[in-house]
């Protein structure tokens, strides 16, 4: 094969893409499609709940569209990552609105699902073994740490998606996968250039991102050839330019020169980007560089507790000065009044002021703003002792006490009745490390089945 | 003056915030932010690497953090500047966290001043 049409659906399948780009793409007779559903940009709560980020209607209403495209054309069609996080519990919800989908429009395929968890004891002989490491500033993984995570994923590389291409799969559906596997799996099958491949991959694994305007939820076409490959936006409105497409490759990473994949280094420092026309650029010169022994990217998440929150407003410039004291008072309050039940570890209680320094941190000012929001959280162990600490400390922040208060009714202005949110569980990321192994794809088994 | 106004003229320089088509933060995973200085067009970036005003140091202490956490790279092929930094607090979407995306951290970097 000396030249391999690859689309992109979107940058995450369930945003919404417009009906003519992806036409528009099957026009062109693409010999793969590909779509991304997953991120670790929403936070860790997608991975421990086993919960996703997209709605099954959103996700039915793209899926359905993109699987009878790559049904009519005959190709292979590749989804990563299946219900954000890619986990088992999202892996088999992305497989049951498949199920649905298929049954509803009559679609017959070999289907390929591809494991991403991580069993427990195989990550802890390794953390043993000294095949772990932090990326970034996280401790070193402890067999102590895997045992109290809610769920590990490792992130596949081309391998997995290979072997089911090679075992005829129509559909692939994956667990927890890099981005750019979706794509590159389709060039190492078919024997291509991989730092092209990976390059491409990693630009189009965004949709049509690099495009003007830019849009995530839309549909781009990869060409890749022996010595360079093109890109395309689907939508005809979009227009691509080598500057639009170099910008894309700082999108969401530390380095644009260079980024890691399970099969090495992509360098992009000799990789060179020509304009061939409005919307399309040529690009040449990516290259793939070894690093030695297959790594595997780890996430894993641990359950902190529950959430409950309330919502208020306070526009009072005597309260508004005085805030800290209120919030001192409601401290002490509640700890004073959980005594016997809650020890002061057992429950975190936060309170974030929008208007003052509610994302940011900023030096005291003597200005008081015209109101602010404040956000009270609780954390404990159980919904219900969440929902307690929560519940003492918004009335007592609603009826505290501070010097020369005049408006003695109440310091909140509740938007909401009730006032008092339930958030769930709530998870933070422990483990994001990367493992070496002897045989990466091994950990990603693969099941091959039919549907009719 | 008001971080969002419009600057006056300013004899000492231009602010990024006004040189720059694009200036965002990100995270790069849950435990880095990155951001993205890109400017219009070759001169204008020139003008931005050749003026050295974007050092660790300043990054650091607009951040509160050591110098040797920022990393500056240049990007010529698309006119930019990245910088990356650690996050300080809790890790993306754990508890005390206020910015899960990352995507409201890059307003230290506005008002600095391009000669």
């Amino acid at each position: 094969m000396d030249e391999a049409r690859i689309l992109s659906v979107t940058g995450n399948l369930g945003y919404g893409f417009p009906e003519k780009s992806l036409l528009e793409g099957a026009s062109r007779q693409p010999h793969m499609i590909g779509a991304d559903n997953g991120s670790s940009d929403p936070g860790p709560y997608y991975l421990g709940s086993g919960q996703q980020l997209t709605r099954r209607e959103q996700v039915r209403r793209d899926l359905g569209l993109s699987l009878a495209a790559a049904r009519r054309l005959g190709v292979p069609y590749v989804i990563g990552t299946a219900g954000t996080a890619g986990g088992r519990p999202h892996l088999e919800g992305f497989l049951d609105i498949l199920d649905e989908v298929s049954k509803r429009d009559g679609h017959r395929y070999r289907l390929a699902a591809i494991q991403a968890e991580l069993d427990k004891e195989l990550v802890k002989k390794a953390v043993r073994e000294g095949r772990v490491r932090p990326l970034g500033p996280l401790p070193e993984l402890t067999e102590q740490m895997v045992d109290e995570s809610t769920r590990i994923v490792g992130q596949m590389g081309t391998g997995p998606f290979v072997n089911a291409l090679e075992a005829g799969a129509d559909v692939i559906i994956a667990g927890r996968a890099c981005d750019t596997a979706i794509y590159a799996s389709f060039a190492a099958y078919k024997g291509l250039d991989m730092g092209l491949a990976f390059h491409m991959a990693k630009i189009i694994e965004c949709g049509a991102q690099c495009a003007i305007p830019l849009a995530a939820n839309d549909c781009i076409l990869g060409t890749l050839r022996r010595d360079h490959f093109e890109l395309e936006p689907m939508n005809l409105d979009m227009r691509l330019s080598p500057t639009s497409v170099a910008a894309h490759m700082m999108y969401e990473q530390p380095d644009p020169h260079h980024f890691f994949e399970p099969e090495g280094m992509v360098d992009l420092e000799a990789s060179h980007i020509v304009s061939l026309d409005p919307r399309r650029v040529k690009v040449t010169g990516s290259r793939l560089v070894s690093t030695g022994k297959p790594t595997i990217k780890l996430e894993g998440v641990r359950l902190r507790g529950f959430r409950t929150i309330t919502i208020a407003g306070m526009t009072d410039p005597r309260l508004i000065r005085s805030v800290g004291d209120v919030e001192k008072r409601v401290r002490d309050g509640v700890a004073r009044l959980v005594q016997g039940t809650l020890k002061p570890e057992d429950y975190e209680l936060r309170f974030i002021y929008y208007g003052r320094d509610g994302v940011r941190p900023v030096a005291p000012s003597a200005t008081v703003p015209h109101e602010i929001g404040v956000v009270i959280e609780a954390i404990a162990a159980t919904q219900q002792a969440s929902n307690m600490v929560l519940s003492l400390a918004r009335s007592s922040f609603l009826h505290g006490y501070f010097d020369g208060r005049k408006a003695t009714a109440g310091n909140l202005a509740f938007p909401f009745s009730p006032s008092d949110f339930e958030g769930g569980p709530v998870y933070e990321f422990t483990i994001y490390h990367v493992m070496e192994v002897d045989d990466p794809d091994g950990l990603f088994p693969v099941e091959i089945r039919e549907v009719a | 003056m008001a971080a969002d106004a419009h600057p006056l003229p300013n004899a000492r320089g231009d602010r990024l915030y006004d040189l720059a088509e694009v200036l965002r933060s990100k995270n790069a995973g849950p435990l880095l932010i990155t951001f993205d200085v890109i400017l219009p067009d070759a001169a204008t970036y020139r003008r931005v690497v050749e003026s050295e005003a974007l050092t660790p140091e300043l990054i650091a202490r607009l951040y509160d953090l050591p110098a040797g956490d920022v990393q500056i790279m240049t990007f010529e092929a698309a006119n930019a500047i990245k910088i990356t930094i650690p996050r300080k607090g809790p890790t993306s979407g754990a508890p005390g966290d206020r910015d899960v995306y990352g995507a409201q951290q890059h307003v230290p970097l506005i008002d600095i001043l391009i000669p």
